[in-house]
């Protein structure tokens, strides 16, 4: 029976250093632990990157076996669990690319447009509050989810990770493998092309 | 204490994540938030992009529900027998 507090030290946190240990010595019970206590974060990432839970586990699935494949390549220079984060992302990403058909839409066209003395080009209007006008909670979540597919996946995945996973900036810049940087500017954008996907949603049609 | 700056719409929005994020120095946050008490349009912008993170982040609350935190055991089990074949 595996004892997944076994790699837990006495604060509740994951003990990497000893876990690591065992797993390179290749202690069944090792793997085992691996595989219960990172397997509830790296499907609650899969779920929001994947459309259906079905192709979330078989994405986690196939994130864990490359793990265990790589990792005697694993240096230890990030935490585990970032990178198995990086891995799960990664899986996610060759499964929607095996599947995506039609070429990704650019995302310049969802942008704000100016004038050239600086101006916005239309007036913005207020949004409502969503929910409380009409909304409902379950029709936001079909409705977000199916305008992030709209999205570039390189805009997709910043937003999926920072803002709704909750990762910092290093620690996404870290699992997509990119700069500080290029995760502030990608996640600007994508803050701004999905608040143009939105807008019809939450604001009075245009008289 | 420098003297405050105006800055337009564009200036505004293209920094906008930074400063939600607070991470404007305190001059520059300054002339942010003059822009935005004369700019209704701005102020409307800055609402909807603070709306739409929330958004986001409400619409994927429930795949952090407790009841669906716990992995599934035919998953797990999929996993642990996959890893004792693949790793030997």
């Amino acid at each position: 029976m595996v004892d997944p507090a076994h790699a837990m030290d006495a604060n509740d946190t994951f003990d990497e250093t000893a876990l690591l240990a065992r797993l390179r010595s290749r202690e069944d019970a090792a793997f085992d632990a691996l595989v219960e206590l990172a397997m509830p974060r790296m499907l609650s990432v899969a779920r929001k990157m994947m459309p259906t839970d079905a192709d979330a586990e078989d994405a986690v699935q196939d994130a864990f076996l490359s793990a265990f494949r790589s990792l005697d390549r694993f240096d230890g220079r990030s935490k585990l669990t970032t990178w198995l984060h990086q891995i799960t992302v990664n899986a996610c990403l060759m499964r929607l690319r095996s599947r995506r058909r039609r070429p990704e839409k650019s995302i310049e066209s969802l942008l704000p447009e100016f004038l050239p003395d600086g101006h916005q080009k239309i007036s913005q209007r207020p949004w409502h509050a969503g929910r409380s006008d009409g909304i409902e909670e379950g029709e936001v979540r079909v409705l977000v989810r199916e305008k992030l597919e709209e999205m570039p996946e390189a805009y997709r995945v910043v937003i999926v990770l920072r803002d709704i996973e909750g990762l910092s900036t290093e620690e996404t810049a870290a699992v997509l493998m990119v700069t500080v940087d290029t995760v502030r500017t990608r996640l600007h954008r994508s803050r701004q092309a999905l608040k143009t996907l939105l807008e019809p949603f939450f604001t009075e049609a245009r008289p | 204490m420098s003297q405050s700056r105006d800055i337009t719409c564009k200036e505004l929005i293209d920094f906008l994540a930074d400063y939600v994020d607070q991470l404007l120095p305190v001059d520059q946050r300054r002339d942010f938030d003059a822009h935005l008490e004369l700019c209704p349009s701005c102020m409307n912008y800055l609402d909807a992009y603070k709306k739409t993170i929330a958004i986001g982040k409400t619409a994927f609350a429930a795949t952090d529900d407790p009841a669906r935190s716990k992995a599934p055991e035919g998953l797990l089990r999929a996993v642990k027998n996959a890893r004792r074949h693949a790793v030997r």
